[in-house]
């Protein structure tokens, strides 16, 4: 397993910036010397004001280990010191510090079978591992269900839905589907025997879609990991 | 304020200011307060790496073995029956925030200790918790009164999501060191890494010296 924080702080120099839903930007990274992740670890970003204060926010990594940038993808809050600056004041050429990759937990190995389950702006560490199915040609390992209010508003719904997720919408009905939070009919077809699940979004996303797995689908809760976002700016 | 310490491997010196970023309008920095963290007020995030169990008090129950004299378990009418003790002060989680002034009650894990006596060659703990989690302690940080078994928060009985009906509370350390729903508690000759040691976190964890990760 990779170990996470190998070398401490790293510059990162901004490459690109996109803002493809209107409370989120993509942040692509060139980092020297950086040491490949896993599809599901995290960064950390940490910036410094002129007086020496620092803030520092872990972020997951949208991209696949064999992408020569490293892209972060940052849900702005409502008054999020570190998504704020990220979200509207960071432009192409800036350097900024990070750390990673960290966490060995909430990774996918590439060769095991897996049920991924996002809210939200939680869908960006299964990002990561789509795409590195993509690269490696396993996308037949994998199963996606990606949930949030709006398609519109859903980071990355459109790669998700190419490759096959199944979108579950509380704001908008989608084909046949009504606007519903995710259920147990959601899961069902994705669900098979094997599986690791990573279900990744907020406390009460993650809490609620973990009862669908273990109480309604039965998933023994030793095959489900999990990742929350707290309030943390 | 407390005295700055080196971040990272030590060798890196801060690059220099990010651009355009002022951070938050700052009061005072509350001395409570490690470096890198922020105060979360009132909020008590909730983050574990796997699903919340269903425990209930009948069926719990805590062990204290390895390197000791008496291995020993109580169950959940046993450990109260210990003398009772609290904690009133701050925790700070690894994900940077700190909360003040909370309230724990519960028993001192010195009171364990007592009973199962650890041997000299134990000076290690690995806390396990019902989920199988694990996080690895120096002895030394679980004793002497710095650490307890709670199983109420604020005098209310601890919630599930927060590790009830009893969790270990290590509050001068990161608070993953603080294992929700502990089972166990074995000491060790040696030190052996835990969940998130294993995965890049730090083997000890003190706040005040942002020891976050493996390296730090």
């Amino acid at each position: 397993m990779t170990r996470a924080s190998r070398g401490g702080w790293r510059t990162a120099t901004v490459a690109g910036v996109r803002r493809p839903v209107a409370r989120g930007v993509q942040l692509r990274l060139d980092v020297a010397d950086r040491v490949d992740h896993l599809p599901g670890q995290h960064y950390v970003v940490r910036l410094t004001a002129p007086d020496g204060y620092t803030a520092q926010r872990s972020y997951s990594v949208a991209s696949a280990p064999s992408d020569p940038l490293l892209e972060l993808f940052v849900e702005r809050l409502d008054d999020g010191e570190v998504s704020g600056y990220l979200a509207d004041v960071v432009e192409p050429g800036d350097e900024l510090e990070v750390r990673g990759p960290i966490g060995g937990w909430f990774a996918w190995d590439g060769v095991s079978p897996a049920l991924l389950v996002g809210g939200g702006s939680g869908v960006v560490p299964l990002v990561a591992m789509v795409r590195h199915a993509v690269d490696t040609g396993r996308t037949d390992l994998l199963r996606v269900a990606a949930a949030g209010r709006t398609r519109a508003g859903l980071p990355y719904a459109d790669e998700l839905v190419s490759a096959g997720a199944v979108l579950a919408l509380s704001g908008e009905a989608t084909g046949v589907r009504p606007a519903s939070r995710l259920t147990a009919a959601d899961l069902v077809p994705l669900w098979e025997p094997g599986q690791t699940a990573f279900v990744c979004g907020s406390t009460a996303f993650v809490g609620a879609a973990t009862r669908l797995l273990t109480d309604d689908l039965g998933m023994p809760a030793s095959a489900v990991r999990v990742e929350q976002f707290g309030p943390s700016g | 304020m407390h005295p700055h310490r080196h971040d990272g491997e030590g060798t890196t010196t801060m690059a220099g200011p990010t651009r355009g970023f002022l951070g938050r309008a700052r009061t005072p920095r509350d001395a409570r307060l490690p470096p890198g963290q922020y105060d979360t007020g009132s909020d008590w995030p909730v983050l574990t790496a796997e699903p919340t169990p269903r425990i209930s008090p009948e069926t719990w129950s805590i062990t204290v073995d390895g390197q000791v004299e008496t291995p020993t378990t109580w169950s959940w009418d046993e450990v109260h029956a210990l003398p009772a003790a609290e904690y009133r002060g701050d925790i700070h989680c690894v994900t940077t925030w700190s909360k003040f002034d909370t309230h724990f009650a519960g028993v001192s894990v010195d009171s364990l200790l007592e009973v199962a006596r650890p041997t000299e060659e134990g000076r290690f703990v690995m806390a396990t918790a019902k989920t199988g989690y694990t996080t690895n302690l120096p002895l030394d940080d679980v004793r002497g009164g710095k650490a307890w078994l709670v199983w109420e928060f604020d005098g209310r009985p601890l919630s599930l999501e927060h590790g009830g009906p009893v969790r270990l509370l290590v509050p001068h350390l990161y608070f993953w060191k603080s294992a929700k729903w502990v089972t166990r508690l074995t000491l060790m000759k040696r030190d052996q890494q835990g969940f998130w040691e294993r995965n890049g976190y730090h083997d000890r964890g003190d706040p005040w010296l942002q020891q976050r990760y493996q390296g730090d």
